[in-house]
């Protein structure tokens, strides 16, 4: 894998990558909905030929054909008996092959929350009575082999919660929270997007879900939970952090940084993305973005930075590249 | 039908139609004098420079032809860069210089707001010959 993501890369692969990811399992639940897609396009391509076939015959073909395709038997057997066992079939086995999208949820399955926001995806996980164990933004790593419940809802408008590798769509509504179960059966990282238009910048709201296999799952798992000192190298970059107020929209654990609107920047320095999917994370689109957030993603709540001479933006890049 | 296509593979209208489409062809290849740059990158460093551009985001801070998306505007547009004269205001628009500058810039004009970046040697080269194929026309 490499360490660049590229330029919206999350959001053009999730949608216009190739293969493309809604026809690209990689987990269960998106494996029996891409089978039931084939399955239906085949038939309806078998369905489409035969009657092309026939209007072809009733139009230029010979009339001894003509004859036989203009009878009441006809229309019987192809008109009604034909759909009726075919769709019939189709719907039963439509149905039993998702009947696991529906199952009901356990209870025992990991729990993250995801709280889509204009515009980006606030991302918690949860313990077994409910409980924050912490915080994260725009990412949502999930173990290979395991199921996960993401409990959605929403802090403002209508987003919808969409990884194409992974399942199929799913609202998050303002004042609801909505289930979505979730298996990966291969390691990789997977293009998330909102799928429902939610003001301005939608199509720039973007997030990546990691699968990882077991070993690295627990690696990243104590990366996350370790106590921090949250302070990398002190200095300037972490003084005007606190002062040019990133700290009034940002969280960083283990300092006073505990601004609640924007992003948690705990771990912003081994994220894969800056700006909600839509960047690659190094110096360069740090800079860019906390400088002129506005130019990259107008409309973001985040204001540019713009007053800020070029000792600055590297002072603040180097600290924020040190929360790993 | 038939006879038609006999008279016309006889030899009857080639000659005309030679000169038809000789005129039409003098005028095409005289409505424009192809572009011209200042130099002329080997086959296939553009191709390479434009995909690393676009994988290094170098559009968080500029505006890059050919770069639909983001056009940030921390830093300079580069449109037309072929025929800009110094690099940042301060270094001589040469390839080496160019190349050198997109990969460490602080180191070699002190105080600028561009970072060094993730890219090889070779791959600098690639993004300063695609800036070098950015004309004004």
């Amino acid at each position: 894998m490499s360490p660049l993501t590229s330029t919206a890369s999350i959001m053009t692969e999730a949608l216009w990558g190739w293969p493309p990811p809604v026809l690209d399992p990689a987990g269960p639940y998106a494996e029996s909905v891409t089978v039931l897609s084939w399955a239906l396009f085949a038939m309806g391509l078998f369905v489409t030929a035969i009657v092309v076939a026939a209007l072809w015959v009733a139009l230029k073909g010979p009339a001894r054909l003509k004859a036989k395709i203009g009878g009441e038997k006809v229309v019987g057997i192809g008109g009604i008996a034909f759909p009726a066992v075919v769709l019939t079939g189709l719907l039963i086995w439509g149905l039993t092959l998702t009947a696991s999208l529906t199952k009901p949820i356990t209870g025992e399955e990991m729990r993250i929350r995801v709280t889509g926001e204009m515009w980006w995806f606030r991302v918690e996980y949860l313990g077994p009575s409910g409980d924050v164990l912490f915080e994260d933004a725009n990412e949502v790593h999930i173990p290979v082999g395991q199921p996960v419940v993401f409990e959605l809802t929403s802090a403002d408008v209508i987003h919808s919660f969409w990884v194409p590798n992974l399942s199929g769509k799913k609202d998050m509504i303002p004042g609801r929270t909505t289930l979505l179960r979730v298996e990966a059966d291969r390691a990789g990282r997977f293009g998330g997007v909102c799928a429902e238009y939610c003001g301005g910048p939608h199509a720039l709201m973007g997030f990546v879900a990691v699968a990882h296999e077991r070993e690295e799952w627990s690696e990243w798992l104590t990366s996350r939970t370790a106590p921090r000192d949250g302070t990398g190298a002190a200095g300037r970059g972490r003084e005007l952090f606190m002062e040019s107020g990133c700290a009034a929209c940002h969280r960083v654990a283990g300092t006073e940084a505990g601004g609640r609107a924007g992003p948690d920047l705990t771990h912003i320095g081994s994220r894969l993305t800056l700006g909600a999917g839509i960047l690659p994370n190094h110096r360069g689109t740090l800079i860019g973005w906390i400088g002129d957030s506005q130019s990259i993603k107008p409309g973001n709540r985040m204001p540019s930075y713009d007053q800020l001479p070029a000792e600055d933006l590297h002072a603040l890049a180097a600290w924020l590249e040190q929360q790993k | 039908m038939g006879s038609g296509r006999q008279a016309r593979s006889s030899g009857k209208w080639r000659p005309a139609g030679l000169a038809a489409w000789a005129v039409i062809g003098a005028l095409l290849v005289a409505c424009k004098p192809p572009a011209e740059t200042r130099r002329t990158p080997e086959g296939g460093a553009e191709a390479r420079g434009l995909a690393l551009i676009e994988n290094a985001g170098c559009g968080a801070c500029h505006e890059i032809p050919g770069v639909t998306w983001p056009k940030g505007r921390l830093g300079p547009s580069l449109a037309g860069f072929d025929d800009v004269g110094l690099i940042a205001g301060a270094l001589p628009n040469r390839p080496g210089t160019l190349a050198a500058f997109i990969r460490n810039a602080p180191s070699i004009k002190p105080g600028s707001t561009m970072p060094p970046m993730p890219l090889s040697e070779s791959q600098a080269a690639d993004v300063a010959a695609y800036l070098y194929g950015l004309d004004h026309d």
